[in-house]
């Protein structure tokens, strides 16, 4: 508890310990008949409670005074104060402290909710690093913070630190634990020229960094900026709670005053409908749902951050949990990634067919090609000319042999005869000199949450969508096994951005797509789908930037965690904001007609604003 | 330029409300303040002091809040 609070906190505890012995007394024995032939006898009670009324709202008279004098009439403490100098007016004496001394009770329990979320948040953004070890020329060490170093500079990080800025490692080995950044508790092997994340704790021994990026550049500024600033794009809840909150005491405070006018004219008693307008003021602040609606999603976005994913404001945990059509990327979302070679044909020829294709691809980064690489080992040439025919393969002329590798369409266009490979999976066939050699087949292996995931969509009744540049038997193997809805294959990279466009142009008004990529090559498909979703997006910026939820890690799962986290925030948000609303609508209702008084008017305001604190606060501990 | 600020800001209602001011302002291009985070975000011309926008901001927004503070 801050300083602040515990001091508000010691106010209250003596004033409730003036006030109820008072009210007890005063109840028993009516203080007012107490001094015998003074006519004025109200004086003695009303002195009384005016002492502690000063006691507990001498800092929101102030403030009320400060506002008013700037000409803030629908200001809640000024209101308060009326409502409670209206009280003292009417003789309701114990009601004015009453009115006060729980409006403080409520204000303190929500700004203590407050800040323990804050906190709570704040430990767990705890990937901020404090200091940063740089060896000098002269092999000498000197801590410095992050922002004082340089690119190129060199530092050291020591097991149990954590790595304060993005670089490469120069010197020695490790495993470094990402659990802050991605919610995985694995542990990451790490070595010379491995790139290194800031924000990352060593764990086992020192190493040596080359920084490559400023400290405002590296993941874990950038991270954090991104968390910080979430609250930029509201929900649509959020911003009907700032309209309504502008609005709504505008209108309580106007009808209080018609009310007691129009009431009190029409029936002469003015003491009546004064107190009841009274009332109207002392609900008159929208404080519980204004704070409780953006609190539930800065707990839930905090909870998030924590498992590694990050939400880039409370719009997108609305729309996330709206969206009723998800569209999947296969490769590196759905499947691994690391293809492998499962099969080459025919068997007898294996290695001739590798050793060309292995030739033919050395200068591609391709998946594909890394696969065959790394069947290979080490790469077998250099001076390989090398033509790239897109959506078809490559043709490399090396020693005098012209080599193809690539698809049917390549062959054909050569006019080749070749054997069809019938099996599922990438075929890549290879010719030599305009002789077929044979074929390699390439798989991909599903995630093993893919499975679980699309159950889960299936379930609740969600379209998910797969696009793939991989061709049909692959892509249909995939989504029989997963149980997809629907996919479309063999889509060079820009035929997947124009899919997403199909699907986004052919949508119903309202209804909302989420894309969910690996963020490699598809930021043009994650910027233009309602929410863009990238996975595994853990260093890699171009992911980060153009995404509304961030994966840190490769796992599916958290793409179920994040549903499950947005569907129970959007309840709790639509639970308060209903729940709040009735209780001071009756309220106001039952004042006007004088059913309700002035106490339940008093528990009616503090208790709403409790509870849906209380309410807001379960979104950190929905279950997962 | 964008800049973030640390600030203090008691009540949720005040923050949504001295944001608007604060939008209104001519000098200011956009303004986000984030309550749970006690941070604001101000958006201006690189033309304009910030040691003097600042100071109006303040100015703006302790007409709202009086407790109002940017560090």
């Amino acid at each position: 508890m801050s300083k602040k609070l515990k001091k508000r906190l010691i106010r209250i505890i003596i004033s409730l310990c003036l006030f109820i012995p008072l009210f007890i007394i005063d109840k028993i024995f009516d203080l007012s008949t107490v001094i015998p032939n003074f006519n004025e006898g109200w004086l003695l009670p009303f002195g009384l409670y005016l002492l502690i009324y000063l006691l507990i709202s001498y800092d929101i008279l102030i403030k009320a005074g400060k506002n008013i004098i700037h000409g803030r009439v629908f200001d809640e403490n000024f209101l308060m104060i009326v409502a409670t100098i209206g009280a003292f007016v009417l003789k309701e004496f114990p009601e004015a402290v009453a009115v006060m001394l729980f409006y403080q009770i409520g204000e303190f329990f929500q700004d203590l909710a407050v800040q323990n979320s804050r906190k709570e948040i704040a430990s767990l953004m705890d990937i901020r690093p404090e200091s940063a070890n740089l060896i000098d020329k002269d092999g000498n060490i000197k801590t410095l913070s992050p922002n004082e170093i340089n690119i190129n500079d060199t530092i050291r990080v020591n097991p149990g630190e954590k790595v304060p800025l993005d670089g490469v490692v120069i010197f020695g080995s490790t495993s470094l634990d990402t659990k802050a950044l991605t919610g995985e508790s694995l542990p990451r092997d790490i070595t010379v020229g491995d790139d290194i994340i800031s924000g990352t704790i060593n764990l086992t021994s020192s190493i040596d960094i080359k920084v490559t990026k400023k400290y405002e550049d590296s993941s874990v500024a950038k991270i954090l900026k991104l968390v910080e600033e979430s609250t930029n794009k509201k929900s649509k809840q959020e911003k009907f709670i700032t309209k309504f909150a502008k609005w709504y005491t505008p209108i309580v405070v106007i009808s209080a005053v018609l009310l007691a006018l129009i009431g009190s004219l029409v029936s002469g008693d003015y003491v009546t409908y004064i107190s009841r307008a009274l009332n109207f003021l002392v609900v008159s602040c929208p404080c519980a749902i204004v704070i409780s609606v953006p609190l539930s999603f800065f707990v839930s976005i905090g909870r998030s951050a924590k498992l590694g994913i990050l939400i880039k404001g409370s719009l997108f945990l609305e729309n996330f949990n709206k969206a009723k059509t998800f569209v999947f990327d296969k490769t590196g979302t759905l499947t691994k990634g690391n293809f492998a070679i499962s099969k080459v044909v025919p068997e007898a020829n294996k290695d001739e067919i590798l050793k060309y294709a292995s030739i033919a691809e050395s200068q591609s980064s391709h998946p594909i090609a890394l696969s065959i690489k790394k069947h290979i080992g080490s790469p077998l040439s250099s001076n390989v000319e090398i033509q790239n025919i897109a959506g078809e393969g490559i043709v490399a002329k090396y020693q005098n042999e012209t080599i193809l590798c690539g698809n049917e369409k390549l062959l054909k266009h050569h006019n080749i005869i070749f054997d069809k490979v019938n099996e599922i999976g990438t075929i890549t066939y290879v010719a030599k000199d305009n002789k077929y050699l044979g074929a390699i087949v390439i798989k991909d292996e599903i995630k093993e949450d893919a499975k679980e995931v699309i159950d889960y969509f299936n379930k609740n009744n969600i379209q998910t969508i797969m696009l793939t540049g991989d061709n049909y038997e692959v892509a249909n193997e995939v989504k029989e096994q997963l149980g997809l809805s629907d996919f479309k294959a063999s889509l060079l990279p820009q035929d997947k951005v124009m899919e997403l466009d199909n699907i986004l142009n052919n949508k119903k008004e309202n209804e909302l797509i989420a894309y969910v990529g690996d963020g490699i090559n598809d930021a043009p498909s994650l910027i233009k789908s309602d929410i863009g979703i990238a996975m595994g997006a853990l260093g890699s910026d171009a992911a980060i930037e153009a995404s509304d939820i961030v994966l840190m890690n490769d796992n599916l799962n958290s793409l179920f965690i994040a549903k499950k986290i947005a569907k129970k925030t959007m309840r709790i948000v639509k639970e308060n904001i209903i729940f709040a609303l009735l209780v001071k609508v009756s309220i106001l209702v039952l004042s006007s007609f004088g059913i309700a008084n002035i106490w339940i008017a008093i528990f009616g305001d503090v208790g709403v604003a409790l509870l849906c604190v209380l309410n807001s606060l379960r979104s950190g501990r929905i279950k997962l | 330029m964008q800049k973030s600020y640390k600030i203090e800001v008691d009540c949720a209602n005040c923050a949504n409300q001295v944001e608007e001011a604060i939008n209104k302002m001519d000098e200011v291009k956009s303004c986000s303040i984030n309550f749970m985070f006690q941070k604001m975000t101000l958006e201006f011309e690189d033309s304009i002091k910030e040691k003097d926008l600042l100071k109006q901001v303040k100015k703006v927004a302790k007409r709202i809040e009086p407790d109002f503070e940017v560090e």
